[in-house]
């Protein structure tokens, strides 16, 4: 084996006492106000630009300028929407999960949080959120997966999308899949808590820079709910001024370093 | 049999033959081994972090975990592993998450995605490229209340994976460098890998 001479041991502890102390903050997350699930039914929204369903097993794809957010509304069990996001115009600049949960270290991403791009930067804010059920970690339906009866699935669709935005296959991140409640229990295995969902639940995004993105409406292949998937509805909202003691902006020092870095481009 | 010393903070990349053995040597204990692999005759064809772990419906990367590609096809299969359970949710790190993880004072310390960047830029890839990234020997338990943390490894002097190739890849590996983080015990160390038929 190659040779190797330790660091000094005073910077190793220097280096371990400045990790304790962010663990110790970031694991014990206070929001400024509590993230209560949002109130079911969502309200009526006002200043829409663009409304549009999402039949069963079929995708999307949106284009959002800073402020503006997207409202993603399910009518039943059985439709979960995969996300995937980039920049715009520089689409090497994406949604990156892994960054967007060790960060602010949770896997459980719900109301207060926000997605990070791999730049370190914010892309969405989760404003409003009626389930905290959704998931980080398996994606969507693979070639084989669930879909619908004629075999519609996740991948196949993102693929489908990015090629619409101009983008390949080398270009899909991992995806957040909405109304898909997957944790993982001490053994480390998936399970599905359809506790967390009602059916008619709902989540706002709002866009933190310019963004261009691909939905995927299709059941999750960990969903034990089986027939016709459902459609979802998705509704454009107009920007709106974001308030100075905004949940998402102020929530974590990570949420706030992110914040710094979108402000210097 | 093929060894590759690989010394602290840098990257490297090979290509693995079907049927081939790959064994990755942590060499000195608790040092992050961030690693992706690409099919080696057509690298839109790589890992996915995501279809490996629902295929094998659990989060940790462990001996009989089927290595998947983004076309849900095999890459290679773990038949070792000394030391128990690696992450593949983590990702790698960067200057850019450091400066949001740990503060804007460590944007210029070295990073995994620097090491991958300029490894890929050898085989025609960029920054897009980068997929999610397999961490051997980091430990990131992951709670039922979804909390997630980055401890210190729990891997010992010598522990090591090794995997068959199911399809000839390219494996690409960026010895991590971090030093804000227990993942690689504060002191990033040199590390190993064998190939044999």
């Amino acid at each position: 084996m190659m040779p190797h001479t330790p660091r000094p041991a005073e910077a190793i502890a220097a280096d371990r006492a400045r990790y304790e102390d962010h663990q110790r903050k970031g694991l014990a997350f206070t929001p400024k106000s509590p993230p209560t699930p949002s109130p079911i039914p969502a309200p009526a929204m006002v200043d829409v630009l663009r409304e549009q369903a999402i039949p069963g097993g079929w995708y999307s794809t949106f284009a959002l300028q800073p402020g503006q957010t997207l409202r993603l509304q399910a009518h039943a069990l059985g439709s979960s929407v995969s996300l995937a996001a980039w920049a715009s115009p520089d689409h090497s600049e994406r949604l990156n999960l892994p960054d967007t949960v060790k960060v602010q270290w949770t896997t459980e991403l719900r109301k207060g949080r926000v997605l990070f791009s791999d730049m370190g930067r914010v892309m969405l804010s989760i404003t409003e959120d009626s389930s905290g059920g959704h998931d980080v970690l398996t994606g969507g339906s693979g070639p084989d997966g669930a879909g619908t009866p004629v075999q519609r699935n996740t991948r196949d669709n993102m693929i489908l999308a990015a090629a619409k935005l101009g983008l390949g296959r080398r270009d899909l991140p991992m995806l957040m899949t909405f109304f898909a409640p997957v944790r993982v229990d001490a053994a480390g295995r998936f399970f599905w808590n359809a506790t967390l969902l009602s059916g008619t639940d709902w989540v706002e995004l709002r866009a933190e820079m310019p963004l261009v993105l691909a939905l995927s409406n299709t059941r999750h292949p960990l969903d034990p709910t089986f027939g016709e998937v459902p459609p979802v509805t998705l509704t454009l909202q107009g920007a709106r001024a974001v308030a100075a003691d905004d949940l998402c902006r102020t929530a974590t020092a990570e949420a706030i370093r992110g914040f710094q870095n979108n402000a210097r481009g | 049999m093929q060894i590759h010393d690989i010394p602290a903070e840098k990257p490297w990349s090979g290509i693995v033959l079907k049927g081939q053995t790959i064994r990755i040597i942590d060499a000195y204990g608790q040092q992050a081994i961030d690693t992706i692999f690409y099919n080696a005759h057509d690298h839109t064809e790589r890992y996915s972090a995501q279809d490996t772990m629902r295929e094998q419906g659990a989060a940790y990367i462990t001996k009989g975990t089927r290595v998947m590609s983004n076309d849900g096809r095999v890459m290679l299969t773990i038949t070792v592993d000394l030391s128990g359970r690696h992450d593949t949710c983590a990702g790698c790190c960067s200057c850019e998450s450091n400066t949001v993880r740990f503060g804007e004072g460590t944007r210029h310390l070295h990073a995994c995605r620097e090491n991958f960047i300029l490894e890929l830029s050898r085989h025609g890839m960029a920054k897009r490229d980068i997929v999610p990234n397999i961490n051997f020997f980091m430990n990131v338990p992951i709670s039922p209340n979804g909390a997630m943390t980055i401890d210190d490894g729990i891997s010992a002097p010598g522990d090591h994976v090794e995997m068959v190739a199911e399809m000839d890849v390219l494996c690409v590996i960026s010895n991590c460098p971090q030093i804000n983080n227990p993942c690689n015990g504060f002191d990033p160390t040199p590390i190993r890998v064998e190939i044999s038929d």
